[in-house]
Order: structure tokens, then sequence, then C-alpha cells
């Protein structure tokens, strides 16, 4: 399982990865904005995607969008972990295809439930 | 128009009239209503200028007046909560570590004590009595191990999760340093005004207004109530769109 994190703030990035790491998801690459991710997508062998929406370059959203316009990357499970907390941007989110939407600050525990369902879901 | 000027084309007028030249007086005329036209043009483009002026100052005027009213304001509750957030994200750590520091330093003792004992036990100095107080030290220790480890691993987790601010905290400094570069560009235009040197805006000075919001500051953002205040609205609002 390898999994992308995205997010222009590097502490965020280090947060979520140690706290994959904890739940037993050692395998993750980083990159700072949607620019940046996208040709990691695009070379393959991502299986999830955690990204924050407010990012300099490529918004979170628009690589959202961009994977889900991908045939090859429309079924990648995404999990939002964004400071984003308007109901239209949630709204939003949920339109373009999001698995799961997180709030920051958020806690250990509501990442490891996100995730978890979200590959419940998948596996089910 | 000259004094001289006016007083040759009077006279050229008086005699043209006293010559019965209506024509050449008519002429003249036209000439003297000619400069007077074109010196009142001139007047009315100064006017105008003045007037656009005038109006571009109101505009800033209203810029500043509301970056003063609302913004400075909402940008003062924003470093404020810049405050609490970088304040509580410290006291969690150190709280966190305060209470760890204890736990690893009794392991510490614990396990010296220990390795004296089996270091003398492995010697073969170790009479049989203090090895069986050995043995139930050993039991003692690996239950208190388990115990502090488990505390310390929650321990720097929540110091994990503390240093969040600094995301959160990072995006809504941004923002006042976009508000106070937008008070600066409105202050710069106001002194060029008055200062009588205005010209047309640059192109591209405009900051844009509406951005994404980021993180929704209490008694800021969620005025409206617009904004959802936990996970648990997230949630709610994602199960009732059928997620």
């Amino acid at each position: 399982m390898k999994i992308l994190v995205v997010d222009d703030f590097s502490t965020m990035r280090r947060i979520v990865k140690n706290l994959l790491r904890d739940l037993g998801f050692t395998n993750t690459v980083e990159a700072d904005d949607g620019k940046t991710a996208l040709p990691i997508l695009e070379k393959g062998g991502i299986d999830f995607l955690v990204t924050d929406w407010n990012m300099p370059g490529m918004t979170g959203i628009d690589l959202l969008k961009a994977v889900r316009a991908n045939p090859d990357l429309a079924n990648l499970p995404v999990l939002m972990v964004t400071a984003e907390a308007k109901r239209e941007q949630i709204i939003m989110a949920a339109q373009a295809g999001v698995n799961g939407y997180v709030i920051k600050p958020f806690t250990a525990a509501t990442l490891k439930e996100k995730i978890e369902k979200i590959f419940e879901r998948i596996d089910g | 128009m000259s004094q001289e000027t006016r007083l040759a084309l009077a006279k050229d007028l008086v005699k043209a009239l006293e010559d019965d030249n209506e024509t050449k007086a008519d002429e003249i005329l036209d000439e003297i209503a000619g400069l007077r036209e074109s010196q009142l043009f001139q007047e009315i483009g100064k006017l105008t200028r003045q007037l656009h002026d005038t109006l571009g100052s109101f505009e800033i005027d209203a810029k500043v007046a509301k970056l003063t009213e609302n913004d400075i304001p909402d940008a003062k509750d924003r470093l404020q909560y810049v405050m609490t957030m970088t304040e509580e994200a410290a006291d969690k750590t150190l709280t966190a570590v305060e209470r760890l520091l204890p736990v690893s330093e009794q392991l510490t003792q614990q396990t010296e004590e220990l390795a004296l004992q089996w270091g003398r036990f492995l010697d073969k100095e170790l009479p049989y009595e203090e090895f069986r107080v050995m043995s139930k030290q050993i039991t003692q220790h690996f239950m208190h191990a388990q115990k502090g480890l488990s505390q310390i691993q929650s321990g720097l987790n929540e110091i994990l999760m503390a240093q969040g601010f600094q995301d959160l905290t990072g995006q809504i400094i941004r923002r006042v340093i976009d508000l106070v570069q937008d008070l600066e560009l409105s202050m710069v235009d106001l002194i060029r005004l008055s200062g009588g040197k205005s010209k047309d805006k640059p192109a591209g000075t405009e900051t844009v207004d509406e951005k994404l919001p980021g993180p929704a500051v209490p008694g800021v953002d969620d005025k409206k109530g617009d904004v959802a205040h936990s996970q648990d609205d997230v949630d709610d609002l994602l199960s009732s769109l059928g997620f």
C-alpha cells in the first residue's frame, strides 16, 4: 500500500506521515501541491491519496478533479484533510468525488476512522 | 490671451467699424470669441481632471475605510486566534513532556539497578535470596515498562498532533500579510492622489478579494453560520448527501 500525502506545509505532511506509520502504512510519498502530485500519480503505483485543499500552484480540489478525469486514476481513493470548513466547499468536494473529508485541526482517531472507513468500502 | 493681442484686436475692430468694413469687423469678433472659447475649454479640462481625481480619491477613501472598519479588526481577531493556538500547542507539548520525563526516568533507573544485579548474577556473585528478589523485580519491571512505554507512545502522538498549529496559523498569517499589503497599496494610491501626481492605477494591483476562506477563525469567519464547526458537522453534512 503506497500512499501519497499532499500538503504545502511540511509540518502537516510529517504529521500525517507519522500517523499513517502508526496505523501500519509505512510506504508514503510526499508532494507540496497538486502540480507536483499529479505527475507522481500519473506514473502509477499510488494506492491512496491524502490531500490538502488550499495550496498554491494547484489546489487539492483541482487535483481531485484531475484524478477523477483520468481513466487510470478515476477509482483512486482520495481523502481530503483541510482547514476549509465551509458547507459549500464540503459539498463541492463531495460532488467532485472525494472519499472522505477531515477538517483541521483533527485527531489521530478521526484520521484513523476515516481511513479505515474508506478501505472497508473498497474491500467490501 | 495677452494684453497686447487684445489691445491690437480691439484697435483693429474700431478701425474696421470706422471704415464701415463689416466683413473685417465680423472676422475680428470671431477671432476674439475663438480665443475666449479655447481658454474656456482649457479651464473645463482642468476642472474635469480635478473632478476625476477627487472621485478617484473617494474610491480609495472608501477602500481604506473598509479596511480600517472591518478588515483590520478582523485581522486583530485572527492574530489573537493565532496566539491562542500557538499557546495551546506549546502548552500541550510541554504538558506531555513534563508527564513523560518522570516515566522515562523511572524506567531508566529501574533498568540500571536490574542490570547491576544481573551482572552480579552472571558473575555468580548473587546470593540465592537476592536472586529471588531480583526475579520478582524483573517481573515488575516488565509490567512497568509495558505501561510506561505505552504512556510514552501516546504522549509522543499528542506532541505530534499538537504541531498541526503551524499549518493553520501559517494560513491565517498569510491572509493577514495579504491584508497589510492591500492596505499599503491603498495608502500609496492615496498619497499619490493627494500629491496631485495622479495617474491611472497600474494594472494588476487589485488583490483578489475572495480567495479560499482558509481556517475558520471563531468569531470572525463563522458569523454567517455556513461553516462546519467540527468533524461531526462535516460527517452529518456528508451523510445527508448520501455518503
